[in-house]
């Protein structure tokens, strides 16, 4: 029998041009986002459901939704 | 969520620039606005200010989001890009300098005091009835003037931007939050700065090349 892979959704950071601003910390339902020292977004992979919230938020439009196959 | 003080801080804000309008004086008080932020990162190494602190930028979150005069369009690619990040942190610092060297041809006495507030870098704006004299030298007052252009450019500039696209965009480009992320870019040289980036890269281009074999996923 085979067996499916699970789809799910997590958010993705472009790291090297985050501007820390933190907007996204602010409107995460599950905490799943914190600053790493003042430098970029970071994604708790494990508490991140892909709601897209921050990706809305993000002023400068550099997270994305995507699947990850689990 | 629950409301915390610091998610009032937009009101420290408003009120700042209405008593400008009222006594170029206040304007000093701005000095908090550049150092608290400066502060933070070079003391405790994070940009706890941008995050948690600036009134400028929960303003723009409300004024964009909650009463609606945000388009809440995608910035522009060249406005996030490093280049004008950073081309726009020493045009501004070339420009505050010059502020403070007007400042001080006043303080020598080279130079009258201007009672005029400078829009954008180049709009003359009236702001006489500010003025109520200052039991100071006169270059307290100009660098009150100076130091409010600053601020209120800033304002329309950011104001600018939160219509045209997301609420917070001047959060993108404000040459505060540029230079206390190099501030903290600095202090944690030392920390996996490049490893923890070229991982999370990494987990992109992993994920990218693996939605791709499936002939499902395009990324950018």
């Amino acid at each position: 029998m085979e067996i499916k892979a699970k789809a799910k959704r997590c958010a993705f950071v472009r790291t090297d041009i985050c501007v820390a601003c933190g907007c996204c910390v602010k409107v995460c339902p599950l905490s799943a986002i914190q600053i790493w020292n003042g430098i970029w977004a970071k994604v708790d992979r494990a508490k991140c459901v892909g709601c897209g919230k921050c990706a809305r938020e993000c002023p400068a439009s550099i997270i994305e939704i995507q699947e990850v196959t689990v | 969520m629950k409301k915390r003080w610091y998610d009032y801080l937009w009101i420290v804000e408003l009120t700042y620039m209405a008593l400008g309008l009222f006594n170029i004086l206040f304007a000093w008080l701005g000095m908090l606005f550049f150092c608290i932020p400066l502060m933070i990162s070079l003391v405790w190494g994070t940009k706890g200010y941008c995050n948690r602190y600036c009134g400028r930028g929960q303003l723009f979150g409300l004024l964009g989001g909650r009463f609606g005069l945000s388009r809440k369009k995608d910035v522009p690619k060249w406005l996030r890009s490093k280049w004008f990040r950073y081309g726009f942190l020493i045009f501004f610092f070339i420009m505050f300098f010059q502020m403070l060297w007007n400042t001080y041809l006043v303080f020598a006495g080279v130079q009258n005091l201007r009672q005029a507030v400078t829009l954008l870098w180049t709009f003359q704006l009236p702001w006489h009835w500010a003025y109520h004299g200052t039991l100071f030298s006169p270059g307290v007052a100009q660098f009150a003037f100076g130091f409010y252009s600053v601020m209120l450019t800033s304002t329309v500039l950011g104001l600018l931007t939160m219509a045209l696209f997301k609420p917070r965009s001047w959060c993108v480009y404000c040459p505060m939050g540029t230079m206390t992320q190099l501030i903290c870019k600095a202090k944690h040289r030392k920390d996996d700065i490049v490893t923890g980036q070229k991982s999370e890269l990494k987990q992109i281009c992993q994920t990218k090349e693996r939605r791709s074999s499936y002939g499902t996923f395009q990324f950018f």
